[in-house]
């Protein structure tokens, strides 16, 4: 069974089907029988639409239209059966059916230009209506001619229907740890926890080389919690500059961050190379959402980007078996800021 | 009794009537007047785009599990196979590769949303730029401002529904411009994700939801009530006879003339689309891979109606308000958060603004040509550019990489851009407008007089002649 071969069939009958109507004789359109034409009796009404002239050429091209857009239809379903999945090239599909829709926009367009009867016909603008703007308001108070208490009703109805938008919004506060947002400070870092690879083999120390970077993550914990990647990086100890009370937060010029920049969340997923040597000479590291520049070696500082806050650092030290352990939590709260954002985590 | 035609339309026509009593909204639906300008079928573009998205749409919808569970792919493309990824990716993944015509069908989804938003911005600036928003018609503006802000909405957790690589960086965006409201940010997004980010996995099912259901709900009730106000107060139109005046329209009645219009316009629209869909790859996915929180990618950029919010995340410079320990304004809220809500403020506020400094209070029906509403025209051009500088900085990477322009550079300049071209723009366009009715006005005092002239000229000598070359009737 060749698909090809349905689709010729059906041309050649659309064809011939074609070619007997074209040798009809003119005036007998079909589909409208014959003695229908306006006339009929004396007193014909005045017509609604006014008649046009017949307009042969333009139906022509509409039927060839219509008829493209079946064969483009047809065409998606045969597309679509004779093709394997992997195969099936999306580009033919894509054809088959918006050529088919195509065509017949352009059928209905053709038909509006040349088709149907133009007409161009005036109308008043609707206007207000201020006759039933008094009515309405009159009825409205008329209505209550037996209400002596007015306010006091319209204040008892205005207090119901706020008590029960109450009620009905509270089982939205199921929704999440609303009043309790000591969630969005905790990390599932501290003191001793190890520190391992997205594979959850423990990191040693030895293994951290400069000029590249790794991610860390809490030994145990899920790796896609907020609070969870760090940002390794190793770094001439000589030129650190961190914050007198990051003594020892770097063993052997090893630093950890929190992946997760302080501006909108994004991961800190570049490190970058200095662009002028002279007037930066660190490496940074930079988030690719909105390009937050971090400083490492002076913990985490911003120096360009719209960041607000620096990049949490966490303290780290080598176990006797030479893997990265955390040495407690961060220096700040992890991820984007918000209101009531303290400086250390909880 | 005159003879009527017999092709079958009787019973039916009779039917609906005896039973929905429809014969007169019928009658006058068909004989509703249509003016005919291009430019009235924007909205009709950005209608058209909807109904290709909820088609397409309900068709996704067949093959995506809004889960985070995560699992290993073993599907057929090959580079992800053996890789961690949620069930709401690898649902789209097979969606994609795996099911006939998926792909032609997501692909055509993606563009026709990019579409909605085209055609709604455009048709938004004609409807601005010729005052076709003021009374009777303030409150189709405002409904449809809305309409534009739940579009956005709605594009957005589109896109981040496929949860690859880019849309979770999108969501976590969203997250920390959610987060930097003030006050509310946090407990905000604890009930809407349910745990502090990427969420409980319930979160995927809320944005699946909002994305299929409750949004579209709101889209399509909206475009109800706009399409509504528009036939209770009929079109504007331009003042192209002297037949057209501000209580009396010409046009063409919806049938026969209009509906072939339209629905011509509406296959095209579809046609269209699903011949990009097919024919030019959106939003490849498979290369962007799964997302984890702890993964990032550079030169990533949003899809286009989103780009002015990046670019002003971008352009804000570093700072967060606080209060000793306390940060009261996180930085991302005035990029992320204010910006749109100030842009979408003063659109919808639009119509009373320009009344306040207008003092016009009359009923206009008939749409001004731009250069006679020179203030708004130049506050427009001005507002317009505004965003688009902003949203141009978006693009700032890309353009390093194009251009080999230094980002920095371009952030210096597009910060005193952004305020100095507008306000430049304000003038010189108030200035052209106002010289463009200044020509006008010379030009009809010359016509009027040409016409004096010729009608004189007619009677007693026909010795002068106008120098026009058309007859005179």
């Amino acid at each position: 069974m060749r698909p090809w071969h349905w689709v010729l069939g059906l041309l050649a009958l659309v064809a011939r089907r074609l070619r007997r109507r074209g040798g009809e004789t003119p005036g007998t359109a079909p589909g409208v029988p014959a003695g229908s034409e306006r006339g009929g009796d004396g007193d014909t009404p005045e017509p609604i639409v006014p008649a046009g002239s017949p307009e042969r050429g333009a139906e022509n091209v509409v039927l060839g239209l219509l008829g493209l857009a079946c064969v483009f239809a047809i065409g998606f379903v045969v597309v679509y059966a004779a093709f394997d999945v992997a195969a099936l090239p999306n580009e033919l599909l894509g054809i088959c059916l918006g050529g088919s829709l195509v065509c017949i926009g352009a059928a209905l367009a053709v038909v509006a230009k040349r088709l149907v009867v133009t007409e161009e016909l005036e109308e008043e603008y609707p206007q207000a209506n201020p006759e039933q703007q008094r009515e309405v308001l009159e009825i409205v108070h008329e209505s209550g001619s037996r209400i002596t208490r007015k306010r006091l009703l319209v204040g008892a109805g205005l207090a119901t229907g706020g008590a029960l938008s109450a009620a009905a919004l509270t089982p939205t506060l199921s929704l999440g740890p609303i009043w309790d947002t000591g969630p969005l400070d905790q990390t599932p870092w501290g003191r001793g926890v190890r520190v391992v690879d997205e594979s959850g083999r423990p990191m040693a120390a030895a293994d951290i080389r400069q000029r590249t970077f790794y991610t860390g993550f809490p030994e145990g914990a899920s790796t896609e919690l907020i609070g969870a990647p760090v940002v390794i990086i190793r770094v001439d100890p000589a030129k650190l500059e961190l914050p007198a009370n990051r003594h020892g937060w770097a063993p052997g010029g090893i630093l950890a961050f929190s992946k997760i920049c302080t501006h909108a969340g994004c991961a800190v997923a570049l490190y970058r190379k200095p662009l002028f040597p002279v007037l930066e000479p660190n490496n940074a590291l930079v988030c690719p959402c909105h390009y937050s520049t971090f400083d490492p070696y002076t913990g985490g500082t911003v120096i360009y980007g719209p960041a607000g806050r620096p990049l949490p650092q966490l303290p780290l030290m080598v176990d006797d078996a030479g893997a990265l352990r955390a040495a407690g939590n961060f220096s700040g709260r992890v991820g984007p800021a918000w209101w009531a954002a303290r400086e250390r985590p909880t | 009794m005159s003879r009527q035609r017999h092709d079958g339309l009787e019973d039916p026509v009779r039917f609906i009537d005896e039973r929905a009593s429809a014969a007169p909204l019928m009658r006058k639906a068909m004989r509703y007047l249509f003016p005919d300008h291009w430019s009235f079928l924007l909205g009709e573009i950005a209608l058209y785009a909807f109904i290709v998205l909820v088609v397409t749409g309900v068709y996704l919808a067949l093959f995506y599990v809004p889960s985070t569970a995560q699992s290993v792919y073993n599907g057929t493309y090959a580079p992800l196979r053996g890789t961690m990824m949620s069930d709401a990716y690898k649902s789209v993944l097979q969606l994609s590769l795996e099911h006939k015509a998926g792909l032609l069908l997501r692909q055509t989804h993606h563009w026709a949303a990019d579409l909605f938003l085209v055609a709604i911005v455009m048709h938004l600036m004609r409807v601005f730029f010729t005052g076709a928003f003021r009374r009777p018609r303030e409150l189709t503006w405002i409904i449809g401002v809305t309409m534009l802000g739940a579009a956005l909405l709605e594009g957005f957790l589109g896109y981040s529904l496929v949860d690859d690589l880019l849309s979770g960086m999108g969501i976590a965006i969203a997250y920390g411009v959610g987060l930097s409201l003030p006050i509310i940010g946090g407990p905000l997004m604890l009930a809407i994700f349910g745990a502090p980010f990427p969420g409980k996995p319930e979160f995927f099912g809320r944005m699946y939801i909002a994305h299929v259901f409750l949004l579209p709900a709101v889209l399509a009730a909206l475009i109800g009530a706009h399409l509504a106000l528009i036939a209770a107060r009929h079109h504007t139109q331009f003042r192209e006879s002297k037949r057209t005046t501000n209580t009396r329209m010409v046009g063409a009645p919806l049938f026969p003339a209009q509906v072939p219009r339209s629905m011509g316009l509406m296959f095209l629209v579809a046609g269209i689309l699903f011949l990009f869909g097919g024919l030019v790859q959106i939003n490849p996915i498979w290369q962007w891979g799964p997302f984890h929180p702890y993964l990032g990618e550079n030169g990533a950029q949003p899809d286009w109606y989103l780009g002015w919010l990046i670019g002003a995340l971008r352009l804000t410079p570093s700072f967060d308000v606080t209060v000793g320990h306390y940060t009261l304004i996180p930085n991302p809220f005035w990029g992320g958060a204010l910006f749109p809500l100030i842009v979408l403020g003063v659109l919808a506020g639009w119509p009373f603004i320009e009344r306040r400094f207008s003092g016009d209070r009359a009923v206009h029906n008939i749409a001004e040509r731009p250069r006679d509403a020179p203030n708004r025209t130049a506050f427009g051009v001005a507002f317009l550019t505004w965003v688009f500088l902003i949203f141009a900085f978006g693009a700032a990477d890309r353009i390093f990489v194009l251009a080999g322009l230094s980002y920095d550079t371009q952030l210096y300049i597009f910060r005193i851009g952004i305020w100095v071209v507008p306000l430049a723009l304000f003038v010189l366009v108030r200035r052209v407008c106002r010289q463009l009715q200044a020509a006008d006005a010379v030009q009809a005092i010359q016509e009027q007089a040409e016409e004096e002239a010729e009608q004189e000229t007619q009677r007693p000598q026909p010795v002068l002649r106008s120098t026009r070359s058309e007859p005179t009737a």
